[in-house]
């Protein structure tokens, strides 16, 4: 696309595009430590998983004002206004992706080191895909992509349906061994994090199609998480 | 009257048409001042009771385009036209079209106003009186008061309705003009730039009329300022180098426009 003829506004977007780079580093490099965090029942590590997501606070602070800002000064139009729009939008997601891995950076703490090591593949397999993602769509947002976007929204099925299968796993244990109840409990609500965060991916997902077409992405993603239908 | 030859569909958003009937309609207009080739093969169809904005970059036709639709280029003598233009289906360029009975039906507020020389109720009641509009001079005096009463400006004037017109604010002039041009029961107003000499609270004061207006009329507004174009119109319709771009809801374009060269223009790419 050809630049404005306001130099200042193309800088007022592009920095905008830059804290989102950042923002987004951020959180992917977040939900990796949380996730190695608590696998390997790193205290220390989880400490500063938790005290860094003040960080991704203040850049969502940041992208706020700025898309503020330059509404107010150059009142968009068209792609420039999705531009804008769709800023707010993925740092919103952003933000919740860091609230998600800082807790479950902070279960490492409840999850003794005696759990058995099997109790926690499932949940780094969960982690890892997370942040496949993750990257994924964060690539198809600096590339304007719509196509890898949408491949990113249909992926998520693998996440729910691995999440299902964790759920049904950990539900087997708690019965078999009632002293595991609580640690168990705690990795589920992990494991629902990391769902949660497919979730916020697939949201900025359906925001870049949106930015390049201009159109809502409709139609029923397919859902394989049951676990919410399933009785216990 | 001639009825219209269809030449081809003209481009038409289909959701405010299915809302609101056709008004004015152009098929294949092309326009000529003496070698500059101003309109090329333009088609739309002008709803009725809604506001339809033209924009487009200086040059792009739109004001040339906006003047033919009550024949304001018959005056310039290099303008050659051709093509149909019509108002509720009929050709205003018919031979039997009186171009003056022709602007009672369409009339046209401008850029700069433009009161006449003469006191706030002779502006008013100049047009109803030249038509012979008005039975007594009782009703007369009604339909001014009534003209300026739409405009939004009778509680401001009523106490001065025999001072000059041009005594008035720029903004309150520009509302004069506007019940001058209200007070010969028009079916469509044109308005070119009507606002693009006025403050900010005289615009928003015009717009806000605008609204109002649009209940009873069909209203085609020329404007640069884009945003005056998404808050004032339900359709836009984007010129370019003489030739209709896109028009369609104004929701849809000032959000994503199809063509590439609105996208452009609406976005301050134009180089």
């Amino acid at each position: 696309m050809t630049d404005h003829t306001y130099k200042a506004y193309d800088e007022d977007l592009g920095a905008l595009k830059t804290l989102l780079a950042r923002m987004g580093g951020l959180a992917e490099e977040q939900l990796a430590r949380a996730t190695d965090a608590l696998s390997r029942r790193d205290g220390k590590l989880a400490d500063q998983v938790i005290a860094d997501d003040e960080k991704i606070d203040a850049l969502e602070r940041e992208v706020e004002e700025k898309a503020i800002l330059t509404i107010a000064k150059r009142q968009p139009m068209a792609r420039d206004l999705r531009e804008i729009i769709v800023a707010i939008r993925i740092a919103s997601d952003l933000e919740r992706i860091g609230d998600l891995a800082k807790n479950t950076a902070k279960r490492t703490h409840a999850v003794s080191e005696a759990l058995p090591r099997k109790l926690m593949t499932g949940l780094a397999r969960m982690g890892r895909l997370a942040q496949d993602q993750l990257q994924a769509v964060l690539d198809a947002y600096a590339a304007g992509d719509a196509g890898r976007a949408l491949a990113v929204w249909h992926a998520d099925e693998e996440l729910d349906a691995l999440y299902t299968s964790i759920f049904r796993e950990l539900l087997t244990y708690m019965m078999e061994d009632p002293r595991l109840i609580g640690m168990c409990t705690h990795l589920l609500f992990g494991a629902k994090n990391m769902e949660r965060i497919g979730d916020h991916t697939t949201n900025i997902a359906e925001n870049i199609h949106y930015l390049v077409h201009g159109s809502v992405l409709t139609g029923e993603r397919p859902k394989k998480d049951t676990t919410s239908l399933t009785p216990v | 009257m001639n009825q219209i030859s269809s030449v081809q569909p003209a481009p038409a958003p289909v959701r405010i048409l299915a809302e609101r009937p056709e008004k004015m309609a152009a098929r294949g207009v092309n326009i000529h001042y003496g070698d500059k080739h101003a309109i090329k093969d333009l088609s739309i169809t002008i709803p009725d009771r809604a506001v339809s904005s033209f924009i487009g970059p200086s040059g792009c036709g739109k004001s040339t385009f906006l003047r033919a639709l009550n024949r304001m280029n018959d005056t310039i003598p290099s303008c050659r036209m051709t093509g149909d233009i019509t108002l509720d289906g009929r050709n205003i360029n018919g031979r039997d079209v009186d171009p003056v009975q022709l602007r009672s039906h369409v009339g046209m507020v401008f850029q700069k106003p433009n009161p006449f020389p003469k006191s706030i109720f002779e502006n008013v009641a100049y047009g109803p009186r030249i038509h012979g509009l008005t039975a007594s001079t009782t009703d007369l005096e009604e339909r001014v008061v009534e003209s300026l009463k739409k405009a939004g400006l009778f509680e401001e004037v009523k106490d001065r309705l025999h001072q000059p017109g041009t005594g008035l604010s720029g903004g309150q002039q520009q509302r004069l003009c506007i019940a001058r041009a209200i007070a010969v029961n028009p079916e469509v107003i044109l308005m070119d730039e009507p606002c693009s000499a006025l403050d900010p609270i005289a615009t928003a004061k015009i717009e806000e009329l605008i609204d109002e207006l649009r209940q009873n009329y069909c209203i085609v507004i020329v404007t640069h300022s884009m945003q005056q174009a998404a808050r004032v119109s339900q359709l836009t319709a984007f010129f370019h180098l003489g030739t209709l771009v896109e028009f369609g809801d104004t929701d849809k374009i000032f959000t994503a426009p199809r063509d590439p060269r609105t996208q452009d223009y609406i976005t301050g790419r134009f180089g």
